[in-house]
């Protein structure tokens, strides 16, 4: 199985691609992918010499164009697919029809991977992704359990790529308005989830409270670390109890199923996490390399290494595991 | 001519009250088409077939056009199923809710519901292409887009989420099952004691969003009463009424009449709290803001672009 890296700067790209990723995936430094962060992506020139940079070493270099061109404004999608393929790109990684159509007409040659994004999360929808615009790879949604993604992928003919390590979506990706119903900002059109330009914290006596626009996301007490308030990561009140509706402030691991996954027929484990720095993705890639190359029953320590790196150390196998649900 | 359709009761309702939701719509509501079926749950699909022959035969003798709406989120082989016996056996048209039905329902014509991701004419020229005759725009798209897309002359009707809580978010996992110590697989269908959904607010005890089984939805009802003319004025053909436990019939006749001119958006808009008196209105999406803001002087979005 392939491993898929995150690299949100030129400096990530080098340790992810030195720590043993097979590929690496980034984006331009605009909203036409779903990490449009202040400080991060990619120059034009910055990528053309990740690409050049990947190329020398034997890697290949994905670029995501995953969010969803704003009608009007397409053109700015448009020109981003255009020098993503002629950089070099080895795939694009798209979620919006009219783009991948758009891509699927002009570059015939360019290989197509479908983001998570796009939310194709059964054998017929992915049928249909191949068959309309050729896709060579889904990326599928962090909704299924292994024993879903192995029946799916015997009904398909292409490959599969999961995430398997990092941030956790708790809703189907790409079909999430949470955001800006608090931000006005979202995934889909943004690139951002639980922007920073509207988290503020405020103090009330010996509480911390974290808020997203106007709303309150989780307080903390004394001594309790305040976490970043991703929206469906907060403490809320349903009836007379509180606490974490949707998902705790924990991060996806399933590093533990790799023979699973493996026997599922799994093409590429792809971890995410392109706002992380360099030492993290090379710590995180490095021990994953490692990991895929260990017999299963010497995996233990590894294992434990990245756990310490997830967000508040604890981890889940999310939506991988049936009783998730 | 703008027309209205009566979108699917994303709710679980038990098996008698949706048969009279639906007996009293085709008697009395000024809609022209009604959009039927389990969208959000597949467990839930039992509770209306007994009662879905009679609500069909109703609806049509009064003339409404009914639309099959399939599943919002397919992920498991019966799922798939059920999708795949509703495209083929089906002698309604089908509104469509995910990819796979996109996928299976080509070259058949269709709807689009609002749970797809439609954000550009690139997309909806697509959809048409394989037989898309009508799209309702995802509730998150602003106005420029909506008017984007109509002004690019796809061939497609257009329709916008006029009226409802809005659908924000769909899992595999069970939050209403969950809240009440429960799985999705164990679930005993508690998320039908929440007829309207169950209400989620901030530690500050601010309203903020409801759970509906495995969709959270906004605490408050979009209503776009003070767009109707730019919307109209832009060519969306059709606007959308997403049903809540209150009064749908009212609703209807409100949005028809301010369609129709003969009450004015503001009176409109006060007729509309009274029947849904609970719950706040927002129109943020459509003026490119905050989904759950309410803008009370609607700027022209055309002009402000």
């Amino acid at each position: 199985m392939e491993l898929i890296c995150p690299a949100g700067t030129p400096a990530a790209f080098r340790q992810a691609v030195d720590a043993g990723a097979d590929a690496v995936y980034c984006g331009f430094r605009d909203e036409t992918n779903a990490r449009n962060f202040p400080g991060l992506n990619f120059s034009r020139e910055e990528l053309r010499e990740a690409i050049a940079y990947g190329r020398r070493n034997d890697y290949q270099t994905f670029v995501a164009l995953n969010t969803f061109m704003r009608a009007g404004d397409e053109e700015i999608w448009y020109r981003a697919a255009s020098d993503a393929v002629n950089l070099g790109a080895d795939a694009l990684i798209l979620a919006d029809f009219g783009l991948m159509a758009h891509v699927r007409e002009r570059y015939p040659e360019q290989r197509l991977h479908v983001s998570v994004q796009a939310s194709a999360s059964n054998p017929e929808a992915i049928n249909f992704l191949v068959e309309a615009f050729e896709a060579k790879r889904v990326v599928l949604p962090r909704t299924l359990t292994i024993a879903d993604i192995a029946r799916i992928k015997r009904k398909v003919s292409c490959e599969i790529e999961i995430f398997v390590f990092g941030g956790l979506c708790v809703m189907a990706e790409g079909r999430c308005s949470l955001s800006s119903y608090a931000t006005g900002k979202s995934p889909n059109m943004n690139g951002v989830c639980s922007p920073a330009s509207h988290v503020r914290y405020r103090k009330e006596g010996t509480l911390m409270l974290s808020e997203l626009g106007e709303f309150t996301i989780n307080k903390f007490g004394p001594g309790e670390a305040a976490g970043y308030p991703t929206l469906c990561k907060g403490r809320f009140d349903i009836g007379d109890a509180s606490g974490y509706a949707f998902e705790d402030p924990i991060s996806l691991d399933v590093m533990g199923e790799i023979e699973a996954l493996k026997a599922a027929g799994v093409s590429a484990l792809k971890i995410e996490g392109r706002q992380r720095g360099k030492a993290y993705v090379a710590e995180v890639v490095s021990t994953l390399r490692e990991a895929l190359s260990t017999e299963p029953a010497a995996r233990g320590p590894l294992l434990a290494r990245l756990k310490a790196m997830s967000e508040g150390q604890r981890t889940t196998a999310g939506a991988y595991e049936k009783r998730w649900r | 001519m703008t027309d209205l359709t009566m979108g699917p009761i994303y709710y679980l309702w038990d098996g008698p009250k949706w048969r009279d939701f639906y007996l009293r719509i085709a008697d009395e509501a000024p809609v022209d088409r009604v959009v039927l079926g389990e969208t959000v749950c597949s467990k839930r699909q039992h509770f209306i077939e007994p009662h879905l022959v009679e609500v069909v035969e109703r609806l049509e003798r009064a003339g409404k056009t009914v639309v099959f709406s399939s599943l919002a989120l397919v992920t498991l082989e019966r799922e798939s199923r059920i999708i795949r016996d509703l495209i083929d056996n089906s002698d309604h048209q089908i509104e469509v809710n995910d990819l796979s039905a996109i996928g299976l329902i080509k070259g058949r014509r269709h709807l689009i519901g609002p749970l797809v991701n439609v954000y550009n004419s690139a997309t909806a020229r697509l959809l048409a292409q394989r037989g898309a005759e009508r799209i309702c725009l995802p509730p998150e798209l602003p106005f420029t887009s909506v008017s984007q897309i109509a002004a690019d002359g796809t061939p497609v009707t257009l329709e916008v989420f006029g009226f409802g809580r809005i659908p924000l978010a769909i899992s595999a996992r069970c939050a209403h099952a969950r809240s009440k110590g429960k799985t999705k697989d164990n679930c005993q269908f508690v998320c039908g004691e929440e007829p309207d959904g169950l209400s989620l607010k901030t530690l500050e005890r601010q309203s903020f969003l409801v759970l509906n089984g495995v969709q959270t939805m906004s605490h408050t009802c979009q209503a776009l009463l003070l767009e109707l003319e730019e919307i109209r004025n832009a060519g969306i053909r059709s606007l959308r009424l997403s049903p809540q436990d209150c009064d749908m019939v009212g609703v209807a006749k409100i949005f028809r009449e301010a369609l129709d001119g003969l009450i004015d958006p503001q009176s409109a808009l006060h007729q509309l709290g009274a029947i849904y008196p609970m719950v706040p209105f927002s129109n943020g999406f459509h003026h490119a803001k905050e989904g759950a803001a309410w803008i009370a002087r609607a700027k022209s979005a055309a002009s402000a672009r």
